[in-house]
């Protein structure tokens, strides 16, 4: 009943935003250029997410026709650069955070160059990674991959830095060696970190593929609202926003779920 | 010096730290022979280098001067042959409980089989069998502290050091604990060495209760408790006892509140 309740409450306010909306649309108080209604969004939607040609058998299964709408080749675009991009980064960050988490010679040698350049936006790399790799994915790889290093090597360094210390004496009292110290009681104990850090670079992630859709390739979900501007197809742009807000939701959901499920020892993520 | 019954043995030890620039001196001249399958508390108030004391003996820390053996070998640094109970518990909060009392074993390369059986047959021992799957933040102090204790049963050490292990729990459970430990002392015979503040929990445990004084870290009284187990804390004798050490830990720990007032001022 309780949980009903809750539930209902958390759609009222999406639902007036959605009512006021409409109003403002069918009174004719905007421009449906300016802002098209909720419907014709949805309409809008609907023309993108479908496939555009008829379905033919000739040119494959029906499944593989279901995958043909420009919205779902966008989608699968977006996510292939970053899904690319972040183990990039993240493979990149994780290895050095390690080492710098764990011995103080690493972390003097690559901290000052790590501080200098993690204030630096990745959107700020644009003009070089143009120059560098020209345009399509090998640029955007880049700058989501440069997205998603800061957060995971950030996370990782201090992960290890605080391991409790008396989980080491533990260690050395039970007798593990330096490298059973760091498998079994350094690494599990940073796990919690290097997650929130994993999530974090995927949130920046997730903002660095738009951006550089916007610039150096042409499909991809950020490509599309642009290119829909250009049309003054705005509902194509509202559209593309919240295909874009949905997708980021479903993957920090995915990426919090995978997390509590890996960390269910860990204390902070549970109530109480 | 030391003969075959000495099972630890501390010799002159010395240990002097820094603190905000100045030397502390935690602990002078002990000398402490401990035969093997002793039960020793070392009592005292905060400071007074009892944990200093043990976390030499555990190799975490080493003497400044003078010489720490067992068996005649000296420590040079920690070892499973310590095993060592904390008060935090420390265990590995990502390991469920059975993985917690399994883990030195596997680390010294143990058979598979062999860890089953011999974990299987701790937790039944500590009566921790139903929790084995759950992880240390589903369990209550007095559960936790019972993995501690499994986890160094496990590597059979012969010495087990125990750094006020009982000091967060509640009277009851701490009773509870202290009555389970002393049925595994006596089933499996080990030296024993107990850090306490605690008269009550010294007097019911142990053998022989050494009263250390506040800084530097000396021993002013070595007391051997001959009393009966199991041990009526209201008897007379043990309140005789519980008196005498009362009075002595009462000059110790205004020592120490004198020394603190006049830190204080300085600050």
């Amino acid at each position: 009943m309780k949980g009903y309740r809750h539930a209902a409450s958390g759609v009222l306010v999406p639902l007036a935003a959605l009512a006021f909306w409409q109003l403002l649309s069918s009174m004719g108080w905007v421009n449906a250029t300016i802002l098209p209604s909720p419907g014709a969004v949805l309409v809008k939607w609907w023309a993108y997410l479908r496939p555009l040609e008829a379905f033919d058998p000739n040119q494959g299964s029906y499944l593989k026709w279901c995958f043909t709408g420009e919205l779902i080749q966008d989608t699968i675009g977006s996510l292939y650069r970053v899904l690319v991009g972040f183990v990039i980064g993240g493979g990149l960050a994780l290895p050095l955070g390690l080492a710098m988490g764990y011995s103080r010679v690493a972390y003097g040698l690559f901290n000052p160059l790590v501080q200098v350049l993690r204030p630096i936006p990745p959107i700020a790399y644009i003009p070089l990674s143009i120059l560098w790799f020209g345009l399509g994915n090998p640029p955007a790889v880049f700058l989501i991959s440069i997205g998603a290093f800061f957060p995971v090597l950030m996370n990782t360094v201090a992960g290890v830095q605080n391991v409790d210390s008396i989980y080491l004496r533990v260690g050395r009292n039970l007798g593990a060696s330096r490298l059973t110290q760091f498998t079994r009681i350094i690494l599990p104990a940073a796990t919690p970190y290097i997650f929130t850090g994993a999530r974090i670079g995927m949130g920046t992630s997730f903002i660095v593929v738009i951006v550089s859709e916007m610039i150096a390739v042409n499909n991809g979900l950020g490509y599309r609202i642009l290119e829909a501007r250009e049309y003054l197809w705005s509902d194509k742009i509202i559209a593309g926003m919240f295909t874009i807000g949905l997708l980021g939701l479903g993957i920090d959901t995915l990426m919090s779920r995978l997390s509590s499920h890996l960390l269910k020892w860990h204390r902070g993520l549970e109530q109480g | 010096m030391s003969d075959a019954a000495t099972h630890i043995s501390i010799q002159g030890v010395h240990k002097v730290f820094e603190s905000g620039g100045q030397e502390v001196h935690a602990l002078r001249a002990i000398d402490l022979e401990i035969p093997r399958g002793q039960f020793v508390c070392l009592l005292g108030p905060s400071g007074c280098g009892k944990s200093t004391l043990l976390n030499a003996v555990a190799g975490f820390s080493l003497a400044t001067a003078g010489t720490i053996t067992v068996d005649g070998k000296a420590i040079t640094e920690p070892g499973p042959d310590r095993g060592m109970v904390f008060q935090e518990y420390a265990l590995f909060p990502w390991m469920t409980v059975e993985q917690n009392v399994a883990f030195g074993l596997e680390i010294k390369g143990t058979d598979k089989a062999a860890i089953q059986e011999k974990v299987a047959s701790l937790l039944a021992m500590l009566n921790l069998t139903d929790f084995r799957k759950r992880f240390p933040k589903d369990l209550s102090g007095g559960m936790r502290q019972r993995v501690a204790i499994a986890r160094v049963l496990a590597l059979d050490s012969p010495i087990m050091l125990m750094d006020e292990p009982f000091g967060a729990l509640d009277a009851l459970t701490r009773r509870n604990l202290q009555d389970e430990l002393l049925r595994i002392w006596t089933e499996l015979k080990k030296t024993i060495l107990f850090v306490t503040h605690s008269i009550e929990e010294a007097l019911y445990l142990a053998d022989r209760t050494v009263v250390m004084t506040y800084r530097p870290g000396t021993i002013k009284r070595d007391l051997m408790v001959d009393l009966e187990r199991p041990r009526d804390v209201a008897s007379p004798a043990f309140n005789a006892l519980k008196k005498e050490l009362s009075h002595l830990l009462m000059e110790e720990q205004s020592r120490h509140n004198q020394a603190e007032f006049k830190g204080a001022a300085v600050d």
